[in-house]
């Protein structure tokens, strides 16, 4: 059904909140910062199922407003994370953050609305447009040369998924934003998948996440955390429920951000890696693609939007106060920041699934998938990964930020006191909701896509739980020496980019610099000094030998001139006899001549 | 702040904090060997007593050695790395 009628899209909300908030006179603005988002959320929580504005385009319709269970869940959890984590970065003066972060959001909103592949892909540029600000505005020369290389990533992500979308267009005809054929894939279905799953951030084309996550600001990376990833896995749900491969390469995943956890000493870049250990459960779920499966991937996206955005709040805040993300330059900061220490233990908590936390809630709805549709390995994977995420987000984390060694300089301790209110406010609404879905079920279930036939609270599940986190922390206290944090990075895929990057530097300045010279050396040899003696010798020539010539011919023509003067007396009979003598010559040469 | 206070109460006695710990882990298994219904189980395994605390220990040993040894297989380098020499 269309509506004739005016449609208001939430996105279009926000982007007139953007783009007018650098007219809010400064008393207004805070207000303006928490109006904008709530209209957004209460326009996205009025919005009824249909289709809405659509508008004719060359010889197709685009949708900008497809309006079901699955985007309205999606709509949801984002519309609501806008206003959390404006809330949060309530503090931040630059307008430009606030815009940067909104035009994200409204990137997002548009892709979750979006009902054809045009629409789709007109926002999901709009988002890696927009986000990347969000990175640049931390201002370090890091921060800089991060963006970038985000930006570029995500524009051959872009250029795939586009590519994949002409194809298809041109091969069926069909722009509409659903399924893309996971039965009998094609190239088009190929490159779609290729360029969702990189803001999937699914290994090999995850290294952009950590890299530009860590260095954005703090504000920034709360919005990072949510939006891009989440987004993705939406759009996978739309596009490749039950694509065999996304099993496996989930599987993966969630294994793959766990252990590069182990060895990462920067809190935030631990998160980001954990970003992509936690999208591997959703991944996981839409390969399954079953109701159960994209109910949970779904459930988990929601679930882990608040608990990951509560994890970056609570160690942004760190970093905010101190100035220091790093564990070899933190330590004992229970007494300093206590609130931010309850509230990262509660998003660690969550992110573990602990009974009564919203993880455990969401994430065991895929592994029970998992098992239901006799994917064991990849179930026990999944487990094998949520033991990985206590260990680092659950124990880690709080544990060499708020205990364990001080590694604090003077300075940093110095700075370090509890973050302002509005952050504080942020964390508090974040948790309660982290601990209102693991308690309350039917909150969050009555939001998914298909009729929940699933219950958590088994006395099974409740045990199996505990006994993998529990048995996990004291692996973690045995072998707390191994974890101890080490000032080093870890190399990852982005080491191919930015070491191919310098690797083509080298070459441009270096053997293409070189030749570059060694031709102009050839031609200056080759080419300048044979031209020059060429231009002497042609010089030389005309001066001896053209204009001896010419200069002789003259020289010639002005003797045989005198000559002729001489004959040319005064007497005119002589003269007369001279033409005579020449007329006769010539008639006797013509007749002798035939 | 209370907070503090019980993290520094804690802390303060954490040899018994220990020790209630370990016996917590202990009726834990006792209590999934002895109570809990293993019917939902999925696979056979899952049966056995402690099979989901051996699975969180080993898997969290497993994740903490592979991962070091992999990170000092080279992946682990020092924080300048990607700085321009």
């Amino acid at each position: 059904m269309t509506s004739p009628s005016l449609w208001i899209h939430p996105a279009l909300i926000l982007f007139a909140g953007a783009i007018l908030l650098p007219l809010i006179p400064g008393r207004f603005k805070k207000a303006w910062l928490l109006l904008m988002p709530t209209l957004v959320f209460l326009r996205v929580m009025g919005l009824e199922h249909g289709v809405y504005g659509t508008v004719p385009f060359l010889d197709m319709t685009l949708t900008f407003g497809r309006v079901d269970r699955l985007s309205q869940v999606f709509g949801y959890i984002m519309s609501l994370m806008c206003l959390l984590s404006s809330l949060y970065g309530l503090h931040v003066r630059r307008d430009t953050e606030h815009i940067a972060a909104w035009l994200y959001v409204t990137g997002s909103l548009g892709v979750i609305y979006a009902g054809d592949y045009f629409v789709l892909f007109l926002f999901w540029e709009f988002m890696a447009f927009s986000s990347v600000f969000l990175i640049w505005f931390r201002g370090r020369e890091q921060s800089l040369w991060a963006g970038y290389r985000y930006l570029l990533v995500h524009v051959f992500g872009g250029v795939l998924l586009l590519a994949g979308i002409v194809l298809r267009w041109n091969a069926t005809g069909e722009i509409a934003f659903g399924p893309v054929g996971v039965d009998s894939p094609s190239a088009a279905t190929w490159l779609i998948m290729l360029g969702f799953i990189l803001n999937a951030a699914v290994p090999p084309l995850h290294a952009w996440l950590p890299d530009a996550y860590s260095e954005a600001t703090v504000t920034g990376a709360v919005f990072l955390c949510a939006f891009t990833t989440k987004t993705a896995v939406y759009a996978l749900c739309r596009g490749f429920a039950g694509m065999e491969i996304l099993v496996a390469l989930g599987a993966v995943m969630a294994v793959y951000g766990v252990v590069y956890a182990v060895l990462e000493n920067d809190a935030r870049k631990l998160l980001a890696y954990h970003i992509i250990s936690q999208v591997g459960y959703m991944v996981v779920g839409v390969g399954l693609g079953t109701a159960m499966a994209i109910n949970g991937a779904c459930a988990h996206a929601f679930a882990h939007i608040l608990y990951k955005g509560l994890l970056f709040m609570g160690t942004g805040a760190v970093l905010h106060m101190t100035g220091e993300s790093r564990f070899s330059h933190l330590g004992g900061l229970y007494r300093k920041m206590p609130w931010a220490f309850v509230f990262t233990l509660i998003g660690g908590l969550s992110i573990s699934a602990f009974p009564l936390f919203s993880g455990f809630v969401s994430k065991s709805m895929i592994v029970a998938a998992g098992f239901t549709e006799h994917q064991y390995w990849a179930a026990f994977f999944l487990m094998l990964a949520s033991s990985g995420t206590f260990l680092h987000t659950g124990l880690k984390v709080p544990y060499f930020i708020w205990f364990g060694k001080n590694n604090c300089t003077p300075e940093t301790w110095e700075r370090a006191k509890e973050a302002p209110w509005n952050m504080n406010a942020a964390m508090v609404v974040a948790s309660i909701l982290c601990v209102f879905i693991g308690c309350y079920t039917p909150y969050l279930y009555n939001l998914l896509p298909y009729p929940v036939d699933y219950q958590p609270y088994t006395a099974y599940h409740v045990s199996e739980t505990l006994q993998i986190l529990l048995f996990t922390a004291l692996g973690f206290f045995l072998f707390l020496d191994k974890l101890r944090p080490e000032a080093k990075i870890s190399l990852d895929m982005d080491w191919f980019y930015r070491m191919g990057a310098r690797a083509f530097m080298w070459l441009a300045r270096k053997p293409v610099q070189e030749a570059d010279d060694q031709v102009g050396e050839v031609y200056r040899f080759g080419g300048l000094v044979p031209l020059m003696a060429a231009a002497r010798f042609s010089a030389w020539f005309d001066w001896h030998a053209i204009d001896s010539v010419v200069d002789g011919f003259a020289r010639l023509v002005r003797r045989f001139g005198g000559e002729v003067r001489k004959l040319q007396s005064d007497q005119l009979q002589i003269s007369i006899l001279y033409a005579f003598l020449a007329v006769g010559a010539m008639v006797g040469w013509y007749i002798l001549s035939y | 702040m209370k907070i503090v206070a019980l993290i520094d109460f804690l802390k303060k006695h954490i040899g018994r904090v220990r020790i209630v710990c370990l016996y917590s882990l202990l009726a834990l298994v006792v209590i999934d060997w002895l109570f809990v219904d293993k019917s939902p189980a999925h696979t056979g395994p899952e049966h056995y007593v402690a099979f989901w605390a051996l699975f969180g220990f080993v898997s969290c040993v497993a994740i903490i050695f592979l991962s070091k040894w992999y990170g000092y297989l080279g992946i682990l380098t020092r924080e300048d790395y990607y700085d321009e020499p």
